[in-house]
């Protein structure tokens, strides 16, 4: 097993493959009551075609997700009240990229970690099961599409790609999941969940090899065949759309700007333009500086702003929304701000105080086992590791940072995602 | 391990000091506990948000968060919360811990410092709050107040308990109401802040590698402006034992596609500071607050009558309060399986792996309370506002001991005291 040691941020990573495949990382933490574990494949709501053994499968939207659902049932039961029943909080999330099963728990880390492991691998679905489902995620499809900052952020998506799967809601449709069958899931629970496309990472006051011995005794023996992805036609560099607006029961309009940027190569690059990413969003309109304050003292944001920089394989872009009275002049104050910075530059003071405030925060943020895990699990499916920030943080320069705005914060590559309140009568 | 230590730093100013080395950042909060009150609750609320604006000597935003980003990129969040019949306000903040500094440097003083001075030494212009200021976060908290409506399932929880303690004071929203929140002038202002000041007790919390005395130390410093006050007032709440003769019915209706159904009762005088509070707790895990509960398990899985079902507990107020997401037309049908299963925990039909696996979830809930800041702080504050001292790993030891007969027990006090339904508009 391969130990790893991160001392600037006080952390030790221990990293084994196993015989199948399966890359497992071990956060060893003996001062903690709690244990957390997170099983994740590198499979999600964008992986809608793909080919397996030669065949080529298009499967509607949404279904990783209503696969993840339907991964707690077991053939004696359901997983969910097994892990609970031992005090765990267990539960899962699909995103765009990946789906993941997790738990944390106080007591009984072993045999938690045993039922996690066994149900996720071990597929078990009956048409009535599959049939019942439909209500379930149907209502769950319901209340988010009431949910205006779903919506906002979702119609973005949508402007700013033309072809890209990221344009397309996770959880699907009601419609589209009308589709799913027993058959469909078990195709892609092949296609996706096998150890080799996998990967499980824990936290907590365990013993690492104890956690890769069980992973050998529950999981197969040996790595199956994985499926190729497709998201189709490659996207170009400008947003599709400048601005799509869309009427809600909201109390003030809801806004979502987003700059389409390039999607980068997997590895370290990687983590690189992220780190770019963020730092060009704190210099370009974060808490610190003078456009923030601006935009706040005329009561064009308010404190629900908020801002990031997202990568998934085939796009990344920055996205920056809130509630605000007037989302256009946002859009043209931040546009103004970018030109100025092609001028002149940013700020060196602004720069080193920022790269000290997202430094500490990014430290801080290793208090989350949740985000250590998923961090790494993310970091690894991408190529890189997530504990290397501290290292690639110190060698990125104010420069990058504004080559960065300078070839993404372009009109042509603008979208803005409105959600006005209904006017009366509506 | 950790240790905690509560002290009084100042006659009604309290320190609490966990000190552990598990953590990379150190959590203080600096909190104002007030009686909740609709004459004061919008201005308590509003207060931390124009404190947060600016202070004598970083008078805006720009310097604020200059500031903090030199402490590496500390937070510092104006916060309303509320305990039982308490309104409690002030800051949570979070910085690196001196440990994980680049240059070995002090961050402890200088943070607790920056706290203190967004609360005690105000920007003021003519000497009192800066009207600018003033009216931005005024707008802002109107904003936030119109826009609970956003959020439908909390929304239908506070319409639950506006209608069901419309005459206490637990009926008033935190964030107070837009009418006494636009009244507000800047001279009210700084008038309600001086009297908040003067007469509020103060719960001061500190998280992290620091020893106790070096964190007591830095506060005393940085709190030395706050004015002396031998008789500030604690926090009270009342608790009114029985449900009226019939339930109280609250129905509305929005454009929505999913109908919310809330339930209120009472717990019958049961509250946490009776000797039988973990029977409670535990009865209402089991009735409603994991995924092995009776509502999780036979109302939203089995029978699929509500995307989700849960019960919360208010344990200094005595209120249970039920939420649920349905299709308008199963009303009647929801809330009848939502009070059959109420009555099988009375009856104290409840299984073996119902009881155990509802206490390993609540126990489980306290021990890792121990594993985040955040939830820390909550745990401590709530305490505080009860005025208990019990730990989360003491309040486990006594959830271990809790038999069926005493969950049944329990349970048998609830009574439905109010019925909020949300409804889509009629086509």
């Amino acid at each position: 097993m391969e130990k790893l040691q991160f001392a600037r941020v006080g952390e030790t990573m221990y990293h084994e493959k196993l015989e199948n495949g399966l890359n497992v990382f071990v956060f060893p933490k003996p001062e903690f009551q709690k244990g957390y574990a997170f099983f994740a494949t590198n499979y999600g709501g964008m992986d809608m075609r793909f080919c397996l053994d030669g065949e080529w499968h298009n499967t509607p939207a949404g279904v990783a997700h209503y696969l993840e659902h339907k991964m707690f049932d077991t053939e004696e039961g359901n997983a969910l009240q097994d892990l609970a029943a031992n005090g765990a909080s267990p539960n899962a999330f699909t995103s765009n990229a990946i789906t993941g099963y997790y738990f944390d728990s106080t007591e009984k880390f072993e045999d938690n970690l045993r039922i996690l492991l066994s149900f996720v691998s071990v597929p078990w679905f009956t048409k009535e099961s599959v049939d019942k489902e439909q209500g379930i995620i149907g209502q769950e499809i319901g209340m988010i599409e009431d949910d205006p900052d779903w919506k906002v952020f979702m119609n973005l998506m949508a402007a700013l790609y033309k072809n890209h799967p990221v344009r397309v809601s996770v959880a699907g449709s009601v419609e589209s999941i009308s589709h799913i069958t027993a058959d469909t899931l078990y195709a892609c629970h092949k296609a996706f969940y096998d150890p080799a496309n996998m990967v499980l990472c824990v936290a907590g006051p365990v013993d690492p090899d104890r956690i890769c011995e069980v992973a050998r005794e529950i999981l197969p023996k040996e790595a199956g065949p994985i499926a190729v992805k497709d998201y189709g036609e490659k996207e170009g560099p400008e947003a599709a759309q400048a601005l799509v607006e869309e009427r809600m029961e909201v109390s003030a309009p809801l806004f979502q700007l987003g700059y389409k940027g390039d999607a980068p190569i997997n590895g370290e690059e990687r983590l690189r333009q992220q780190l770019v990413g963020e730092l060009a969003l704190e210099v370009l309109l974060g808490s610190s500086t003078s456009l923030y304050a601006k935009l706040y003292r005329e009561g064009l944001i308010n404190q629900e702003f908020s801002y990031g920089y997202e990568c998934y394989p085939g796009c990344a872009f920055l996205a920056a929304g809130g509630e605000s009275k007037d989302p256009e002049a946002v859009r043209m104050a931040v546009a103004d701000e970018a030109a100025r910075i092609g001028r002149e530059g940013v700020d060196p003071k602004l720069w080193e105080r920022v790269k000290k405030g997202v430094y500490g925060n990014k430290v801080r943020g290793l208090n989350s086992f949740e985000n250590l895990c998923i961090g790494q699990a993310q970091a690894f499916f991408a190529g890189s590791n997530f504990l290397r920030f501290a290292e690639v943080f110190d060698t990125i320069t104010k420069k990058e940072a504004e080559e960065l705005i300078e070839n993404w914060v372009r009109p042509e590559r603008t979208a803005l995602s409105v959600v006005r309140a209904k006017e009366e009568g509506q | 391990m950790s240790q905690v230590t509560h002290r009084e730093l100042f006659p009604g100013v309290w320190l609490r000091a966990v000190h552990t080395n598990k953590f990379k950042s150190s959590y203080l909060s600096i909190t104002l506990l007030a009686p909740l009150d609709k004459k004061t609750a919008g201005a308590n609320a509003l207060i931390p948000e124009v404190l947060r604006r600016g202070t004598a000597i970083h008078p805006d935003m720009e310097s604020m968060s200059a500031a903090l980003d030199e402490l590496y990129g500390g937070a510092i969040e104006p916060m309303v919360r509320k305990r039982g019949e308490t309104q409690c306000v002030g800051f949570i903040a979070s910085f690196l811990d001196d440990a994980y500094a680049m240059k070995g440097e002090k961050i402890l003083e200088p943070a607790a410092g920056l706290l203190c001075e967004v609360l005690l030494k105000p920007y003021t212009e003519k000497e009192v709050f800066s009207a600018g200021y003033v009216s931005g976060e005024k707008a802002n908290l109107i904003d936030r107040i119109r826009a609970q409506i956003n959020d439908k399932r909390t929304y239908a929880t506070q319409r639950l308990t506006q209608e069901m303690c419309k005459y206490e004071a637990f009926g008033v929203d935190k964030l107070g109401d837009e009418e006494s929140v636009s009244a507000i002038t800047p001279e009210s202002l700084w008038q309600r802040y001086q009297e908040l000041l003067a007469t509020a007790q103060v719960e001061v919390y500190y998280c992290g590698s620091a020893e106790p005395d070096r964190v007591a130390g830095a506060l005393k410093q940085a709190l030395d402006k706050l004015p002396v006050n031998q008789d500030r007032t604690g926090p009270d709440c009342d608790v009114r034992v029985s449900a009226g003769p019939e339930p109280i019915v609250a129905e509305e209706c929005m454009d929505v596609s999913q109908g919310k159904l809330a339930l209120g009762f009472r717990t019958g005088g049961l509250t946490c500071w009776e000797t039988d509070y973990p029977a409670l707790y535990l009865a209402v895990a089991v009735f409603g607050g994991t995924t092995l509960s009776k509502l999780f398990m036979n109302v939203r899985e089995k029978l699929s009558l509500c995307y989700y079902a849960s019960a919360t507990l208010e344990k200094m107020k005595g209120l249970v309060l039920v939420s649920s997401g349905i299709e308008f037309d199963k009303y009647q049908t929801a809330k009848d399986e939502i009070l059959a299963q109420l009555e099988a925990v009375k009856r104290g039909e409840i299984e073996d792996w119902e009881l155990e696996g509802s206490r390993r979830t609540l126990i489980g809930a306290c021990m890792s309370t121990l594993d985040e800041q955040g939830r820390q702080e909550e745990f401590w504050l709530g305490q505080t506002a009860a005025g208990l001292e019990e730990s989360p790993e003491e309040l486990a030891a006594r959830l271990e001991g809790v038999t069926r007969e005493q969950v049944a027990a329990a349970a048998r006090k609830l009574e439905l005291d109010t019925v909020y339904f949300l409804k889509g508009k009629e086509v």
